[in-house]
């Protein structure tokens, strides 16, 4: 299947949860370096539990079509559950085929997300290779 | 040699792949090019210099004939003012790092301009952070060249120790003026630094003609290989720097506690040097140098002209830079409303047609213009017409995807 999926262009094309929370319990910013993409994401956190998610940013379709996938299944995660969302999670809701070139826009989402979290549990963040793992080793 | 076109383009075996528009980033090699390292791996590879036997010797002469090409194609007064780096990002690292370092105080301030690369930008940036000098910015004027009236001022306040400038943009395709900003800096008693990375496979280099003071560039945009560079620099201002990297090759005696240093070019290749990255580069230059640049540059010119028409014709798609195509050479960038540049990029090269996205080592260019990224197009000599027009039905393709 094609990356360019209706899915993914309709997300690029209407972004969900793109706005801003009054008073984010944490709020983080992270960039592809590579390309200069950039998004912020906002948390509402109460009990643990992701109350609400709103990201602002800029980029290509598939760093901006993740994210707005992404938020969507966020609200009503635990902290816990959140943290533990890998990037195969994520490739299965982007739902095509991600090219070695593409990863970190792809990913761009979940490396923001994590760290969001890593502040919001007094952590140190994690770093783009903590991220994406071996699997930017790996060849297509 | 005649140009015949249709010949250059079969001496580049990898334009089978796609259609290449990246040159800009890194050129692609002749056979011949590519055959000249194999052939020296195979019958001449040894360390240069001391070595007391006969490949030794191949190597050393091998490498020394590789300085002297170089000497010719800029038109250095003598092969000992050639230094082989490892690019131009090197290259103009080294000047900041020694002349800079030794030269430049609180009053004193180093002039570059919106054109610039990265490479020519960051090296200058350190150098204010550790030494306290300034580092002061041209802007560009209406025709998106370096505005020379602003020029003029920097250059008036008296303070200005080196102007450090492109030959030619690696995101507009605009060349500067040279040896009028050459003119005038050394009118005002700074010194001049080229960055010539993209102007070198484009366009003639005198260094005696335009007595530029330094001139950076890198091998492998010039159809030679990765890993070498060339740093030139008037004799006695290499003579009096230090050195930069240190170690094996350049000394001329070590003891205990201090060291002399090999006299030029010596004294600044520290390491093994690119051996056979240097016989490649030697091979490119005679290459290139079969040809007239006259009939070069008309060939490139008319991609370029043909690249602006074709490209003007797609709606929502503004060129950064001149409006006018005469004054782009060698690449040009763009942008098209509602698609980004790497979306953009990435689709017209699954149809086969190889540019590149991102800010391409231009952020404050890119600042200028308010946007955080584009897609360039750039040429070189095995480019044909044919190449252009397959841009715009690319181009379309993914303008409907968005749509």
């Amino acid at each position: 299947m094609d990356l360019y999926a209706e899915n993914i262009l309709d997300h690029f094309k209407s972004p969900r949860n793109r706005g801003e929370i009054k008073d984010p319990t944490v709020e983080h910013e992270e960039l592809n370096l590579s390309c200069g993409d950039k998004i912020t994401i906002q948390l509402a956190i109460e009990n643990d539990v992701i109350k609400e998610s709103q990201w602002k940013g800029s980029g290509c379709a598939i760093s901006i079509g993740a994210m707005s996938i992404l938020s969507e299944e966020l609200e009503g995660k635990s902290v816990e559950e959140a943290s533990a969302l890998s990037i195969d999670d994520v490739k299965k809701l982007l739902g095509v085929p991600i090219s070695q070139r593409r990863l970190k826009c792809a990913m761009l989402c979940l490396h923001t997300l994590k760290n969001a979290l890593h502040s919001f549990k007094h952590e140190d963040t994690q770093s783009w290779t903590e991220t994406i793992g071996q699997e930017e080793m790996k060849n297509e | 040699m005649s140009f015949n076109h249709s010949d250059i383009r079969l001496q580049f075996p990898i334009l089978k792949k796609g259609t290449y528009l990246d040159s800009a980033a890194t050129a692609q090699k002749p056979q011949v090019v590519i055959d000249s390292m194999k052939h020296f791996y195979e019958t001449e590879n040894a360390n240069v210099h001391r070595g007391m036997h006969m490949l030794s010797e191949k190597a050393t002469t091998a490498f020394e004939e590789a300085r002297t090409s170089v000497q010719k194609f800029i038109n250095a007064k003598s092969a000992e003012e050639i230094i082989f780096t490892s690019g131009s990002t090197e290259g103009i690292n080294l000047v900041a790092k020694t002349w800079g370092k030794e030269n430049l105080g609180e009053e004193d301030s180093v002039l570059i301009t919106l054109l610039e690369h990265h490479s020519n930008i960051t090296p200058w940036i350190q150098l204010k952070d550790e030494n306290d000098c300034a580092v002061e910015w041209v802007e560009l004027d209406q025709n998106e060249n370096i505005d020379i009236t602003q020029l003029d001022k920097h250059l008036a306040n008296g303070n200005v120790k080196l102007v450090a400038i492109t030959g030619q943009s690696n995101v507009t395709g605009v060349r500067t003026p040279l040896k009028e900003i050459i003119n005038k800096t050394h009118e005002a008693g700074a010194l001049a630094l080229v960055d010539a990375a993209q102007l070198s496979a484009h366009h003639p280099i005198d260094v005696q003609d335009l007595e530029c003071d330094f001139l950076v560039l890198s091998g492998h945009k010039l159809y030679g290989p990765t890993g070498i560079g060339v740093l030139y620099g008037k004799r006695e201002l290499l003579e009096s720097m230090p050195p930069f990297l240190t170690g094996g090759g350049m000394i001329k005696e070590v003891k205990r506690d201090h060291f002399t240093c090999a006299a030029i070019p010596t004294k600044f290749e520290a390491g093994t040097p690119p051996i056979a990255q240097a016989v490649g580069l030697r091979t490119a230059i005679d290459w290139l140098l079969q040809f007239n640049w006259e009939d070069i540059e008309a060939h490139e010119r008319s991609l370029i002209e043909k690249s602006f028409s074709e490209l003007r014709k797609i709606e929502g798609l503004t060129i950064l830079g001149p409006s006018d195509p005469k004054n782009i050479s060698g690449c040009l960038s763009f942008v098209i409303d509602g698609i980004h540049p790497h979306d953009l990029t990435d689709i017209i090269g699954q149809k086969g047609v190889f540019m590149r996205a991102g800010h391409h080592c231009a952020q404050p260019l890119h600042e200028h213009y308010g946007i955080p990224a584009s897609t360039r197009l750039s040429i070189g000599i095995y480019n044909n017409g044919e190449d252009i027009e397959k841009i715009t039905p690319a181009i379309q393709e993914a303008i409907k995807i968005f749509s």
